[in-house]
């Protein structure tokens, strides 16, 4: 057990602090503000030309096959120059490289991993939520493509994407599990229209509507084969669940490290309960940096797509959850009388992490039956 | 980086798990049974895990507060009624003060049980307690005398009887008024940086025993709800049930994350560091702990509630690790001391 950098890792913990000294963009929170939604391809895009993102993908895809362990070091500099996050898609790369074929994986990993082609994922619908197996989404073959019909909500930036990760059903006639399949379809064709959702914070630009009507997708841009879209999905989903994957880690100790900052300008100014509740964030933001540390050392034994995700994606939704309390302690009653206040957007934004990439509750389902082993009713 | 067991970690461990799941107590009546708990006794002075914080050459220790942690998750897993982290820390203190370790010695903590006892005068002041004692007998327990700047090692001769809350590990009280006597060869004294990086060992050895605690309890706890019958299933099967302990076992593998850090801390980091990542951990067990142990009593039910279902054996062991060395409330407290820049407490 050895939390130290080796020489490597050290090394580039030196060159990522330097760069980030230069080219922080200072972009708001992404809880709190459009502004971060609109930018963030920039920077997505920079910190991948600079070799800062992708660490440990395959290198012919554009990563540089590092140990998942430098993702530690990622998120360690981001949070501490209050840098944004690095991009949310690692679940994404884990479902195509798991499932899909060469020719796939060479068409579309370079440009995702890049951030050359900007991707949203539609799985959920207005009627299949936490019922995923039920979506009603149609891929009906005809000749070298599919025909696409269905209305997919709570599909993040799907006003910029070039591509959805789409799954869909591709057999009525099959078991409800059985019949999907997953493509990559293009964004750009008259058979799609997407709406923005205004979310509770009032965030417009991270979530969308998508409705496909006669959309069409060429037959070789399905990902896995015919039927295996559950199988992907829940791959997907699994690492979508893990803080480790998605790098969410940066933003709770940045927003906790700002809110203790702000009581250590004036501490005699905060109510013993506030002063707890910032102290508590932060312990829910090193544990849940530790808890990312010896998951990512994990992998160095090989990756695992099991059910470890949904403890993951509970503590990560805890940890989100206190920060965002903590938020709205500090803050007194400017939370309600300013409806801009950004700590009342933290904590309205933080009520969706127990909800989104599957609920509390469903992950409580998963652990308690693929990891407790208890029966089911 | 790489927070792994090391091989070496990874047998400690499972020999640990062996040893502690053979000679711990398997029911509440196991811990009458004075020949088991005589055999566990033994076998934890022949596996030397009490001297691992002993001198190793040059000042430093055998073994690291990984190895330790370990020890101690293992004998908290067993809610195992033997003596560990309180010789393991009394000897730890002995080694930093230069002074060769006495058998069976423990430490002297102040009323509240935060910190080591603090002596001024040649005789004890207030009633103090000697946690995790071997049970009767005389005892020697360390406190500490001021010293300039720092601290120089004492020590107390008891007879103070057995007690506390937790029925796998012992509280003596130690009256007012015993003699407070130097240790003869403690050559050094103890300054900030050896009270801060023994405090953090201290908070590494109760958060594992915590981590301990919480998989004993629920594994206990899944077992009966897989058992028990109600309504003519499995109260396993209900997902009201099933939610209360997907929660504890995701309780339990944050606070193993959390808890492996000081453990590392304690002899890699600066001391003050390693000390506040101990308060982290700590304040995470201590409420992960009470969570879990209360949702082990409420799974089993009325029988939880008696005397001779094992769960609140692992839920006083659990009170009685929070409340050494500080609580959650009392971590919470000193982290607004230390980063809020808060000089009156939190509260």
């Amino acid at each position: 057990m050895d939390f130290r950098d080796s020489p490597e890792e050290a090394a580039f913990r030196a060159r990522l602090r330097a760069w980030i000294a230069e080219h922080n963009p200072g972009l708001p929170a992404s809880s709190t503000d459009d502004e971060y939604w609109a930018r963030q391809a920039e920077w997505h895009t920079a910190l991948y030309g600079a070799g800062f993102f992708g660490l440990s993908w395959p290198r012919r895809f554009g990563g540089q096959e590092l140990p998942s362990v430098f993702d530690v070091i990622l998120d360690d500099e981001l949070a501490a120059a209050g840098a944004p996050p690095r991009p949310s898609l690692g679940y994404l790369v884990q479902g195509i490289t798991t499932h899909a074929s060469d020719a796939v994986q060479e068409r579309f990993l370079p440009g995702l991993i890049s951030g050359r082609e900007r991707w949203c994922q539609g799985f959920s619908e207005p009627d299949a939520g936490s019922d995923l197996a039920a979506l009603r989404t149609t891929a009906r073959r005809d000749g070298d493509e599919y025909v696409i019909d269905g209305h997919k909500i709570w599909t993040s930036y799907s006003d910029v994407a070039d591509w959805c990760f789409l799954l869909a059903r591709t057999d009525p006639d099959a078991p409800k599990h059985k019949g999907l399949s997953a493509f990559a379809v293009p964004m750009d064709q008259p058979g799609i229209e997407q709406y923005p959702l205004r979310m509770i914070n009032g965030i417009t630009k991270e979530f969308g509507q998508v409705v496909f009507d006669g959309a069409r997708v060429a037959a070789e841009n399905m990902i896995g084969k015919p039927g295996e879209g559950w199988r992907i999905a829940m791959t997907i989903v699994s690492h979508e669940r893990e803080p480790g994957e998605v790098g969410y880690v940066s933003r709770y100790l940045k927003t906790a490290k700002d809110l203790e900052a702000k009581v250590r300008r004036s501490p005699d100014a905060f109510r013993s309960d506030q002063r707890e509740a910032v102290a508590w964030a932060f312990v829910e933001a090193e544990m849940l940096r530790l808890h990312v540390r010896r998951r990512l050392s994990e992998r160095l034994d090989g990756v695992d797509h099991g059910p470890g995700g949904s403890v993951d994606k509970l503590l990560m939704t805890w940890t989100e959850q206190a920060v965002g309390h903590a938020a709205l302690a500090v803050s007194g009653s400017q939370a309600v009388v300013d409806g801009d206040d950004v700590a009342l957007k933290i904590y309205l934004y933080s009520r969706a992490q127990s909800v989104m990439g599957g609920t509390s509750q469903i992950q409580k389902n998963i652990i308690a039956q693929r990891i407790l082993g208890l029966p089911t009713g | 980086m790489d927070t792994r067991d090391t091989p070496e970690q990874a047998e400690l461990r499972s020999s640990a798990g062996r040893l502690t799941r053979e000679l711990g107590p398997r029911s509440v009546a196991d811990l009458d049974d004075g020949k088991r708990s005589r055999r566990l006794a033994e076998a934890v002075r022949d596996a030397g895990w009490l001297e691992l914080r002993h001198d190793g050459g040059d000042g430093l220790p055998f073994a690291s507060g990984v190895e330790a942690a370990i020890i101690a998750e293992a004998l908290g897993e067993a809610v195992a009624d033997v003596p560990f982290a309180g010789p393991v820390l009394a000897a730890d203190l002995a080694r930093r003060a230069g002074a060769a370790p006495i058998d069976g010695a423990v430490v002297a903590f102040a009323p509240d049980l935060v910190d080591a006892a603090v002596v001024s005068g040649s005789l004890t002041d207030v009633p103090l307690h000697a946690v995790d004692a071997a049970p009767g007998g005389r005892l020697v327990a360390y406190a500490l005398t001021p010293d300039g700047e720092g601290y120089r090692l004492a020590s107390i001769e008891t007879d103070a009887a057995d007690g506390g809350a937790d029925l796998t590990r012992n509280v003596r009280a130690i009256p007012p008024g015993l003699p407070v006597r130097p240790v003869a060869d403690a050559s050094r004294a103890l300054d900030r940086d050896d009270l801060d990086a023994w405090v953090a060992l201290g908070l590494a050895l109760t958060s594992a025993d915590l981590v301990g605690t919480i998989r004993g309890v629920l594994d206990a706890s899944v077992g009966y709800a897989r058992e028990r019958k109600q309504y003519g299933v499995a109260i396993g099967s209900f997902q009201a049930v099933q939610h209360l302990l997907a929660e504890a076992h995701t309780l339990m593998e944050g606070a193993a994350s959390v808890a492996a850090y000081p453990a590392w801390a304690a002899d890699a980091l600066a001391p003050a560091e390693a000390r506040g990542a101990g308060r982290v951990a700590k304040a995470y067990c201590a409420r992960a702990a009470r969570t879990a142990c209360e949702t082990a009593v409420q799974v089993h039910g009325g029988i939880g509630n008696t005397w001779d279902c094992m769960v609140h054996v692992h839920l006083r062991r659990a009170l009685l690790s929070s409340r050494w060395l500080g609580d959650d409330g009392e971590m919470l407290r000193q982290l607004g001391q230390t980063r809020l820049g808060v000089t009156h407490g939190l509260s």
